[in-house]
């Protein structure tokens, strides 16, 4: 692999909590255009490190570059969403009074200031993307509800056209299936697939028959670094991964 | 929604309502069954003046999620500059007769003009402090708590202790500022004698002037994209910022232009009730101003100015009926709207007028930020 294809680089990150190492010298190559599964038990490190690489945790050791060449750990959250990574929370986040045409309209990649937004007016340009997003995550009829209103499962899909909305390069996406019907879950993954043909794609889950859906490269994170990495197959046949997971 | 016809209807009460009283008590002769008096225009006009404080707490409150304890003293800053200017245009008709210094000030024994008031003998400099000191304190205060991500009760706190810190500063007789008595006894504006009932009728119409004014300002930021991302930090601050947004810029712009409504709503307030001193900064005045708004209906900016009208409506009422009643009568209003009406009077008319603001505005739970 070369620097090029190299999206995002933790370089033996740490943070610790009060004496606790939520991450442990955590280091992780992500490539460009890669879809990745993260997985690991509760209280491994999964969402400090969505954390560490959106800017809302600074770490004590380590950096996290980006594009060869951005150190996050200098940035903070808009400044990073604005260089293309967007992040999906565990429970869905959406504009609860607002409708779901506006919902994507906020999250649109554009000039987010005040002197802008006061008096910005919606262009034909925004419709027809909010239009292509709608179609994509498939709330199309769903336009003019409150997001409030909605089901869970459209609320995390919305949330997610919402990131689409963003045009990142880098999508982290923290348990999107939690709660979601067995219907629901596999529409999901198609979607996160469909996403992945643009966009790289870092899946924190704890659902092992939705990664296996996925298909794709799995890390195993325990106590803050990781244990084990690879395919589904390879991963779960690792003697460290079963002694973590079934051993406890 | 704001609705075009409650924001129309909102405009049409406040602005003919006053040009009716004013006319009324202008055109008809004293003792007509119809003549409206004197005294009836002031209180109006003070009315109308609490309903634009009510709008700016409605503003940052309804729209901006942020909980206003001290707003009352954006209202007082806006009062002392037209204090000021009134206290200029006294000159030799003072009990001193002193031409330069206000009476308060030959009282201390000073012999000239602190520099803080040059300028302040000509209108136009002191309508421009009138916008300028509330609207840089708030800019100040705003910058550096919203910025450090203060937020909740702990900001709510802050802008109290301001407020307080202020009324301590105002009572000292060596600011400069007329301490505990303030300023009074004031004479002209603009060559009108303050007094005269012209001038009163002229100020209760300007007051619906600019409380329609700042009504329309309010509903354009609101409905606008602005608007939109304001509610979204109201609701969801981390998501705004996830996308990009900077809420402390958001809530900073809200902010400083709800400041400086509160301070023009004090600088017409000051001319016609005649007097501006530090109880004007007392904590329990911002916390009445949040207690109309609730009233009216938060969040939806005609509930404020009706919340602020209904409430001091009642107060006129209640002190001359009942006097001693008066703080049990509104800290029952409170528990009351909070219990009954948790939309405040605007609800009763139906949730169209209110749906766009008012939601249970849920946050992301602390068992979600903390880390895993």
């Amino acid at each position: 692999m070369t620097e090029a294809d190299t999206l995002l680089y933790l370089d033996g990150v740490t943070v610790s909590f009060d004496g606790f190492r939520a991450l442990n010298a955590l280091s992780l190559v992500l490539e460009d255009g890669e879809m990745r599964a993260v997985i690991g038990p509760n209280g491994a490190g999964k969402t400090t490190m969505m954390d560490v690489i959106t800017g809302k945790t600074r770490p004590d050791t380590g950096r996290v570059v980006y594009q060869a060449g951005i150190d996050l750990t200098k940035l903070d959250e808009p400044a990073i969403a604005a260089l293309g990574i967007g992040r999906k929370f565990q429970k869905p986040t959406v504009f609860e009074p607002h409708t779901v045409w506006d919902n994507l309209l906020l999250a649109l990649a554009g000039d987010r200031r005040p002197r802008y937004s006061l008096w910005a007016r919606e262009t034909a340009a925004e419709q027809g993307r909010i239009e292509e997003i709608l179609e994509t995550v498939r709330l199309k009829d769903q336009r003019d509800r409150r997001g409030g209103d909605l089901s869970h499962g459209q609320k995390q899909w919305l949330e997610i056209g919402m990131l689409l909305a963003q045009e990142p390069r880098l999508l982290l996406v923290d348990e999107p299936v939690a709660g979601m019907t067995d219907s629901e879950t596999e529409q999901t993954a198609e979607l996160l697939r469909e996403i992945n043909r643009t966009r790289a794609v870092v899946v924190v889950e704890h659902d092992m028959a939705f990664v296996r859906a996925l298909g794709v490269k799995v890390t195993v994170l325990h106590e803050g670094s990781v244990l084990s990495e690879g395919s589904i197959d390879h991963v779960s046949e690792d003697p460290k991964v079963i002694e973590v997971y079934l051993g406890r | 929604m704001i609705s075009p016809r409650v924001s129309a209807l909102t405009i049409a009460l406040v602005l003919g309502g006053a040009i009716l009283l004013a006319a009324l008590n202008q055109f008809t002769p004293v003792g007509s069954a119809l003549h409206v008096p004197p005294y009836v225009i002031a209180l109006v006009g003070k009315y109308l003046c609490f309903a634009m404080l009510a709008l700016a707490v409605d503003l940052v409150w309804g729209f901006g999620g942020i909980l206003p304890l001290g707003h009352a003293a954006f209202f007082a800053l806006g009062g002392y500059a037209m204090g000021m200017y009134l206290m200029r245009q006294i000159g030799t008709r003072g009990v001193y007769g002193n031409p330069n210094l206000p009476d308060f000030m030959v009282f201390l024994g000073w012999k000239a003009l602190p520099w803080y008031w040059y300028g302040f003998q000509w209108f136009p400099f002191a309508a421009l402090m009138v916008v300028l000191v509330p609207g840089v304190l708030a800019l100040v205060f705003g910058w550096l708590t919203f910025r450090s991500r203060v937020t909740g009760v702990y900001l709510s706190i802050m802008t109290q202790a301001l407020t307080y810190a202020l009324l301590l500063a105002f009572f000292r007789n060596d600011m400069g500022f007329g301490g505990n008595n303030g300023m009074t006894d004031f004479k002209d504006i603009l060559g009108f004698n303050v007094q005269a009932d012209g001038t009163r009728a002229s100020l209760l119409v300007l007051s619906a002037l600019f409380l329609c004014g700042a009504f329309l300002v309010a509903r354009f930021i609101v409905l606008s994209r602005f608007g939109k991302i304001l509610i979204a930090v109201r609701d969801t601050e981390s998501r705004t910022r996830f996308l990009g947004y900077r809420p402390e810029s958001y809530k900073l712009v809200v902010w400083v232009l709800s400041a400086i409504i509160a301070g023009i709503g004090g600088a017409l307030y000051v001319p016609q009730v005649g007097i501006i001193n530090p109880s004007e900064f007392s904590p329990a005045n911002s916390i009445e101003a949040v207690i109309w708004v609730a009233v009216g209906g938060r969040g939806t900016l005609a509930g404020a100015i009706l919340g602020a009208l209904l409430v001091n409506f009642g107060k006129t009422w209640f002190t001359s009926a009942l006097p001693e009643f008066w703080l049990f009568a509104l800290g029952a209003l409170f528990i009351g709207v909070t219990l009954l009406l948790p939309q405040g009077v605007m609800g009763l008319f139906g949730p169209r007028f209110v749906k766009a603001a008012v939601t249970s505005a849920p946050t992301i739970s602390e068992e979600e930020e903390a880390p895993v």
